[in-house]
Formats: C-alpha cells, structure tokens, sequence
C-alpha cells in the first residue's frame, strides 16, 4: 500500500520550471524531472548555479546552488523538509539548514543564500 | 635514605586496591591531600585496579580497562604513588615505614590496606609447577599462559564464588574443567542446598564437572615436576594439568603482627568502629586485613568503602563509625543469576521461609521473613531480578505478599513491587551507600534529567552496575512527578523513538514515509515535508523491512528515492568539494590479482585518488557525479558490486589469512568473513556496521573493536558485540563461545535483527548496548535464551533480507530513468561542475577548494620538516 503520488509525466504536463533573472524568466527544465522532496541543479547563462526543490503540494523553491560553509556546490543534494512551517534543505555536507524561501540559514543567523522567483509554466 | 618534608603531616597508605584507591578519594574529597603528604606503597606493579571485574580479563577487557586509578587523580592531589614497591617493615616507636627499595618515610598517620591472600590448604605438591591461584591480573596471566601452551584440563579448588569464576575462565580458555569443593554444595558461604542444587545443576548442563563433598589430598606430579593430578579424600583420582587455589582468602596482616599490632585469633588486625587500631592510634587498618568492631573480616568490596570513608572521616577527625555491613550480593556466574542478601540463612529466632523451587529450570527463590511480616533477607539464583527492590525492602514489611514476590513471570500475577513502593531511607546502590532520598534529590534539587548526571552527581550505580536498573526506574518516576515532559521522540516530527516507529511500520506494514507522517507524526507536523532527521530515519526502517513489509528492496524506488541522504541517493560518498567516493565491496578483503588490475585501471582512466580503507577495501575519491554510472559499469562488469561504503548499513568484515596460511590459526577465518559479509551485505540498520573475523585468539583481525566481532576456537567460534572504534573506543563483549558454523550465523541474524528493531537512530550497537536497560544481559537473554520468544521472528527477518538482496548499483546502471538523476546539472547533463577541481599532490591529486580558503595559513618553507614529504 503506497499512498505517494507518483511524479507527473513531463510529456503529460507540459509545464517547465522558470525562475526569474533579473527582467527574464529563465526555464531550467521540465517540472515532471524535480521529485517531491528532492532538489536538483541547474546551470544559469553566468556560470552560477541553482538549486530547485518541489514540496509535495506542488510548492516550487530556487537557491543558490552553494554551500556557504564549503564552498561547494550541494545544496540541491540535501533532504529537505518543514520546521515550525518554514520548508527548508539541510547542507549534505555540514547539515546547516536554510530557508527555502528566504535563504535565511536556521542555525546561524547571519549566513544566508540567494534566492530566485520560481514558477511552473 | 629519609625522606621528610618540614611541618606537613604526612599519611602513608599500605597498599593500593580497590579500598586504598577508595581511601584516597576520601582523603581528597575532604580536602586532606591539601594539607597532608600523602604516601602510597604498592606491592602490585601497577596501580588499583578493578578486582571484582578480573575475570572480565578473558572477555576482552585489558588491564587497562580494569584500572581504576586515574593517573590526573594521583598527580592533581600530590600523591606519591609508589607501584611495585611494597612496605616491608613498621617501626612503630619512630614511626617509620620501610619500603623494599629501601625508602623510609615518617608518618603521622599510618593506614593499612593489605587486603588479603588466597588460602592454599597445605596439600602436598601445592607449589608445584601448574598450581596457580586467582587473586592478580599477573595471576591472571600466568594462567593464560599456562593453559595455552601446556594444560587441556583445569581443576579449582573451591567452589565458592571466585572458585566458580576461575572454573568460567578456564572454560573460556579451552580447557575441560572441574570445581572441587569439601563442602556439600556449590557457594555454600551465600546459598543453601536448595539454591545449591539448582546452581550445581545448571552449572553441570554448561558441561563444567563438579565434585562437591570431597577435599584435596595431595596433588600429583610428572617427572618433570609438573601437574598431572589430585588425590581427592575418597580416594579417587583426577586427571588435570592445571590447579587453580580458590579455597577462600585470608586477611593479610603479617606486616602488622610483626610491629605488635593486635590481631584476631583467625587473623585479621583489629580495629575499633572508626577503623583505628585498637594497638595504635596513630595506625588504622581498612578492607580485607582489618577485623572490624564487630569482630568479622568483611570480604566484599563495598564495606570496605565504607571502611575507607570511616578513617578518612576519623583522620579528618569527623564522626563517622563503622559497625557493620551489608553483605548482600548479586552476581552473574557463569551466566547464572545468584544474589543473597540480608539474613539469608534465616538465622533469627522464628523466622519463617517463603521458597519457590524449579529445579528443571535452574531456578531457586528462598525469601526469609520474620513473624510480623518483615523480610530479612533472601536468596535467588537463576533469575535475580528483583534482588534491587528486594534487598531495598530487607527490614520492612512489603506492601504485598511474600510469596508474590518469588512466584516467576506468568505464574499467576506476579506482583510487579517497582522502586515507586521503597522508602526513601532505603539503599538503593549498596557500593556507594546511596539512598533513594538522594537520588530523588539529585533530579528534584541538582536538576539531573538522565541516569548517567544522577550517577556522577550522586555516584550510585558506579560500583558493581546492580542497581542500574532500579535507578533508571526512580530516575524516570521522579522525572515524570515534576512535570518534566521526557521527550523521547525522534524528532520534531514524530513524538515516538525509532523503535517505536520499527513497531508501528512493521505492524502497520506501512510502505509510505507520507503515510506514516501523516498517520503518526505530531499533529502540527502531518502534512508536511517531514525533516533530515526522521526522513532517512524512516527510509532506513523500510529498507530494513522491505520483504517482510511489501516495500521495494531497492532504496532509490519511488518515494524512498527522497528519503535517502545524498550518499545513499547517489550511492556513494560526499565529500569536501562535492566529489564523491567509491568503494566496491571486497568480500573479507580477498581479492584476485585481476580484479585489482581493474580497480587500478579504472582509477587511472578517471584520475581518481586511491586509498587502502581500514574494512581491507579500496576506496577511490573524486568522482564527479556523472561520472558515477561510467566507472560502476566497469565495475560491475568486472563483477564487482556496491560496498556500501555509503550506507547505514553492512560496511564489511575483515578478517586474517587463517587457518589456511597461518601456523598459528585454527578455523578458516576467510571463508567465515566471505560468508557474513554475503549474508549481511545491504542490510540497512541504525548505524553502520562493521565486522571482523579472527583465525585465533592472537585476534589480529581486530575483531573485538567491532560491532559483532567473530575469533575462532579450536571448538568453533567464540562471538563478541558491541565493540567499536572512534571516538569511544569499546571492547566487544563475548556473547557465546564454541559455536559451529550455523550456531554462529543463528546468533548473528538475531542479534543484527535485534538491534535493528531496538536500537536509535545513529546508535552503534556499543552505545545501544550500554543504553538498553538490562546491557549485555538482556541481549543475551533475548537471543540466546529467548526470553521474548521473537527469535523465529528476527531469523525469519533476516532470512528475507538475505533472500531479496539485490546489487543496488547493477540495478541502477540498468534503469536509464535513475540514470537520468546523475548529472551535475538537469539543464546541461554533459557539463562537469566547474566547482569541483583538483590539484596534485604527492603522485595523486586531492581536492581545490580556493574560494573558501581564507584563514588557513600557508606552510613557508620553514614548516617543512626536512626530509618530510612534500606537501
């Protein structure tokens, strides 16, 4: 007995993942590839790299792609999940936890990661 | 040679045991050590050490873990701690003592702590070669040494409580033994023939002989000086190469009848009730060779401290008296449960006996009571679990029946009598004379919240570990009545521990983490996300349980995929820069000269980095992501599969060349570590596990510092759990001992599957079994005996694992849709990430991380050390 939906088939949605850069919205792949609860990584035009998460409600997430404490590009490998109602992703490396809507890291207030408008369209 | 310092009053201690040590504490803890010199000659060469414990010596603990000195202790306090120098004579008239080495120290205060000395009967041949008796680690090392190299059988003399431990011991060392005692039965000084009998009787199923009622007359020699025999007094002969003298100890106090001090008629120096001479008030005795007030010798370790509190209390010049002690027991023999506490013998005048008898099983329960109700003592051998409550009760009346007390579990309604009942003024840790009271006050005013800060805070349960449990009850009793809200949930998320969600995911058979967050979780976590802490917590149970459940054995299927760490969704190890690891699984660390050519040749086409890994692996470092399915295709054609290396889960099992090689090996160790690293291999649990396998006790596989460490015998195998390495390092503890291949694989399936289903998350089974109330005991009672009756569950367990295990990576190289998953980038598959790069160092390359490294300083050519390698 499973009761996890399964991911939507891309070709039976269509729908891509967007997130904006300054004035563009830049699409970064098809929504049907980001699996509920885990991340991947995109490549942006200026060789920087984002991280994109899906939430089991549909909820879409952008950060930057690096790990501050390392300084290694991971953040879309790490678990996310939900405290006190902020969804966020935990460092595979060091478990540092960050904020997927605000880039605010929960264990050390004064690091924090960009963060991009995302959308499905 | 005198050595005197001006004005400091100086205290000189004779000898350094378990009760000097204690002594010493004593002395420091008021402040003494500050204002005297304080001297200590010590006849052993190294410094107190854990008596009570020596036969843990054959179940792996070293010297070192036996001592019971702290060297910061010694030094911190000024101490002059002289090992292997023994006190000689005493001038009381100059006040001198008189060391081997010839040093002469003045004292002002003189306290002698000689303990005793095993009684040898005056037999004929007893100082032969081969005669040996059981008192020092040294002793304990003669032994060993003797019945590896020239002994096939052992006797002990005695049948007492060391005599039985010695027996143990020479058991554990191969050796087919025998207790001889004279009297009727086994322990006769704390069980009566009732008890005696279910001792002997469970005893002789372990296959140890015994020979009650007889004496030794003689013991008898080869020409070349050598045990071969005893006579016995009904003229029987016994053949044996090695004698063990057990036969009791005798108080140690030549050096004081030498200097005129007073002793008792069957030894012992005599002291008043503040442990002072009753010759000299300038010279105490304490432990063993001191014949206290009330005119015994108390042979046991906790009046004795209690002895060594009294004279530092009376050198401190505070009231303190000692008029008499506890002798109350409990100790596990040969496995067996004996306790005796209070008038165990049912000596008072009227007093009534309440036994329950079952000599089929081993058990024998007598409770003494007297005629208004009140109990007065006990004696339980086979199951002494409720010795900590019982003995707590000794002198009051039990708020329920006697007889309720005794009746076994399932035999109508046993009464449950928890801590809850006791008094506070009643003893609960009889070691360190510690009363519920305090240790109700240390949570209620000392804010302790766990069992480990009450034991340092009150220091109950740091002696001999009986109360252990008893105090875990009091302490969670009195936790819950302050309104402490115990939180034992996993996280967050969940309110239960992991085991309680093993129970609730294997009853439920709940595939879904979604499912069981939403079922299960605390109310304001359903519906959400879950966190880092339960999600591979959870994936890691349904690994587990995969075939029993109906969930997917693989770990990256569906839903499971999103519940894994990166290193089990990409199936290899993070590291630094975000370059992963890979380690192929190497079976027992054997492997073919064609299989290495590969490993080597794929690590060059990949430039990756290669290192010998402590589990006899290979580990090779700095693969991108992408490049993760190229190398384990070669890999895998080259029929090699995952080690797991990632993994909760079996990391491997070393072994040594064995029998097959080794002149010194007995089993094939090899073949053995082959074997459990198949069967195990995948199997995911709390924590990683590892494994090793001995082809003898020379042990140079390791094995006791892992979680289920396996040395052979020359019978079969002897198994050892809860061993770890790290940061706590852990000696193994010996679970069983002369198993056949199948005995042995039987045990381990239940211990792993025991473990998997108790255990917390990231608990190493050391940990776990410290934790688990009941140690090494209970496991063993669990999957050994049975207890729980759930072994056929745990090997049915296992036995799917072992039928449905898949190579998770061949899986994976197989199925393009997990495939699609290992890329660096999803918009640019075939980009490497730029953030991973290398430079070289020493012929290989390591990781480059210049972004972030500020602060760290850059060796000049100073630093390097020369002839050093080049950084």
């Amino acid at each position: 007995m499973t009761l996890a939906p399964e991911p939507l088939a891309p070709e039976t949605t269509g729908l891509k993942v967007r997130l904006r850069l300054t004035d563009d919205w830049f699409t970064a792949c098809d929504l049907g590839v980001l699996l509920p609860g885990r991340g991947v990584a995109a490549l942006l035009p200026d060789g920087g790299q984002v991280a994109l998460f899906r939430d089991r409600d549909g909820g879409l997430y952008a950060i930057d792609n690096r790990d501050p404490f390392t300084g290694a590009a991971v953040l879309s490998r790490g678990l996310t999940g939900t405290h006190r109602g902020r969804p966020f992703v935990a460092s595979p490396l060091l478990k540092q936890r960050f904020d997927l809507t605000t880039g605010e890291c929960l264990d050390d207030e004064t690091t924090r990661v960009e963060t991009y408008e995302v959308k499905a369209a | 040679m005198t050595a005197t310092p001006a004005h400091t009053p100086t205290i000189v201690l004779v000898g350094h045991g378990m009760v000097g040590q204690r002594f010493l504490e004593a002395l420091a803890g008021r402040g003494l050590t500050g204002t005297h010199r304080v001297v200590v000659l010590c006849e052993e060469p190294r410094p107190a050490y854990d008596r009570v414990q020596l036969t843990s010596y054959f179940s792996g603990r070293t010297p070192e873990d036996l001592s019971l000195t702290d060297p910061a202790f010694i030094e911190q306090h000024g101490i002059e701690l002289r090992v292997g120098d023994p006190a000689e004579t005493i001038d009381r008239g100059a006040r001198t003592v008189t060391a081997r080495s010839g040093l002469v120290v003045e004292y002002d205060v003189l306290v002698l702590a000689t303990g005793s000395y095993p009684f040898v009967p005056p037999v004929p041949g007893k100082d032969a070669e081969g005669c040996f008796v059981y008192r020092t680690i040294e002793d304990l090392l003669a032994i060993e040494e003797y019945a590896r190299t020239r002994a096939t059988t052992g006797a002990v003399v005695g049948g007492g409580l060391l005599g039985l431990e010695a027996a143990g011991a020479l058991q554990g060392l191969g050796l087919t033994s025998h207790i001889v005692e004279f009297a009727p039965r086994l322990m006769p000084v704390q069980v009566d023939e009732g008890g005696g009998a279910a001792l002997l009787r469970t005893i002789e199923e372990m296959g140890l002989s015994v020979h009650t009622g007889v004496g030794t007359q003689e013991i008898l020699t080869g020409a070349d000086g050598a045990v071969t025999g005893m006579k016995l007094s009904d003229g029987s002969e016994l053949a044996t190469d090695l004698v063990v003298f057990s036969a009791g100890v005798r108080p140690r106090d030549q050096l004081a009848r030498d200097c005129g001090l007073a002793v008792g008629e069957r030894g012992g120096i005599s002291v008043d009730e503040r442990c002072r001479t009753v010759t000299d008030e300038r010279v105490f005795a304490i432990g063993e060779c001191a014949l206290a007030a009330d005119g015994r010798v108390y042979g046991l370790v906790a009046p004795g401290y209690e002895q060594a509190e009294t004279a530092a209390a009376a050198i401190a010049d505070d009231e303190a008296s000692f008029t008499g002690a506890d002798l109350s027991t409990k100790l596990k023999l040969l496995g067996v449960d004996v306790a005796s506490f209070g008038d165990a013998h049912g000596t008072a005048e009227g007093c009534l006996d309440v036994v329950y008898s079952d000599s089929r099983a081993g058990l024998y329960k007598k409770l003494v009571v007297g005629r208004d109700g009140t109990l007065l003592g006990g004696i339980l051998v086979g199951d002494a679990e409720a010795y900590g409550t019982l003995r707590a009760f000794t002198g009051s009346v039990p708020p329920v029946s006697p007889e309720s007390l005794v009746l076994p579990a399932g035999a109508g309604a046993p009464a449950q009598l928890g801590p809850a009942a006791l008094p506070d003024d009643a003893v609960i840790c009889s070691c360190h004379n510690v009363t519920k009271g305090t240790i109700r006050g240390a949570v209620t005013e000392h804010s302790c919240t766990s069992v480990p800060e009450v034991k340092k805070c009150t220091k109950a349960g740091t002696g001999c570990g009986s109360c252990v449990k008893v105090l875990g009850q009091l302490v969670t009793a009195e936790l819950e009545a302050g309104g402490v809200e115990v939180d034992k949930g996993l996280c967050g998320c969940f309110a239960q521990t992991r085991e309680e969600l093993y129970e609730i995911v294997l009853a439920l058979r709940i595939t879904s983490f979604r499912e069981l967050l939403d079922r299960h979780g605390r109310q304001g976590a359903r519906g959400g996300e879950g966190c880092e802490v339960c999600k591979p917590a959870v994936g890691s149970i349904i690994a587990s349980l995969a075939p029993s459940i109906g969930a997917s054995g693989y770990v990256l299927d569906g839903e499971q995929a999103a519940l894994q760490d990166t290193n089990d969704h990409f199936l290899a190890n993070l590291q630094k820069n975000g370059s992963y690891s890979v380690v192929p699984r190497i079976p027992g660390g054997e492997i073919a000269p064609e299989k290495l050519i590969v490993i080597g040749e794929i690590a060059r086409d990949f430039g990756l980095y290669t290192k010998i890994t402590g589990g006899q692996r290979i580990d090779m470092f700095g693969a991108r992501v992408e490049q993760l399915p190229l190398i384990w295709a070669r890999l895998v054609d080259a029929g090699f599969e995952s080690g797991h290396a990632y993994g909760k889960s079996l990391r491997t099992v070393k072994s040594c060349v064995g029998q097959t090689w080794c002149r010194y090996g007995v089993q094939d160790s090899v073949r053995m570590a082959i074997d459990l690293e198949l069967r195990y291999r995948g199997l995911r649990s709390p924590h990683k596990l590892k494994s090793a396998v001995s082809g003898c006790a020379r042990e140079c596989a390791e094995a006791q510092s892992k979680d289920f460490g396996v040395i052979a015998t020359s019978n079969g195998w002897n198994l050892y759990v809860g061993g770890n390495g790290g940061a706590t390092p852990r000696h193994a503890d010996l679970l069983a001992q002369d198993l056949s291949d199948a005995e042995l694989v039987r045990l381990i399936d239940r211990f792993l599957m025991f473990y998997i289903r108790t255990a917390d998350r990231l608990e190493r089974t050391s940990t776990w079994l410290e934790r688990l109330p009941g140690g090494l005991d209970h496991v063993r009672d669990v999957v050994v005996h049975d207890s729980l009756g759930i072994c056929d569950e745990l090997e049915s367990l296992m036995s799917a694992h072992v039928a449905h295990y898949r190579d998770e990576w061949a899986e994976t190289i197989n199925d393009p849709e997990k495939l699609a998953r290992f890329v660096s980038f999803v918009n640019a598959p075939d980009t490497p990430d730029p953030v991973v790069g290398f430079v070289p160092e020493r012929d290989q390359m390591k990781p480059d991380l210049p972004l972030l490294d500020i602060g760290l300083r850059r060796p000049s050519q100073d630093d390097l050390l020369e002839g050093s390698t080049r950084r």
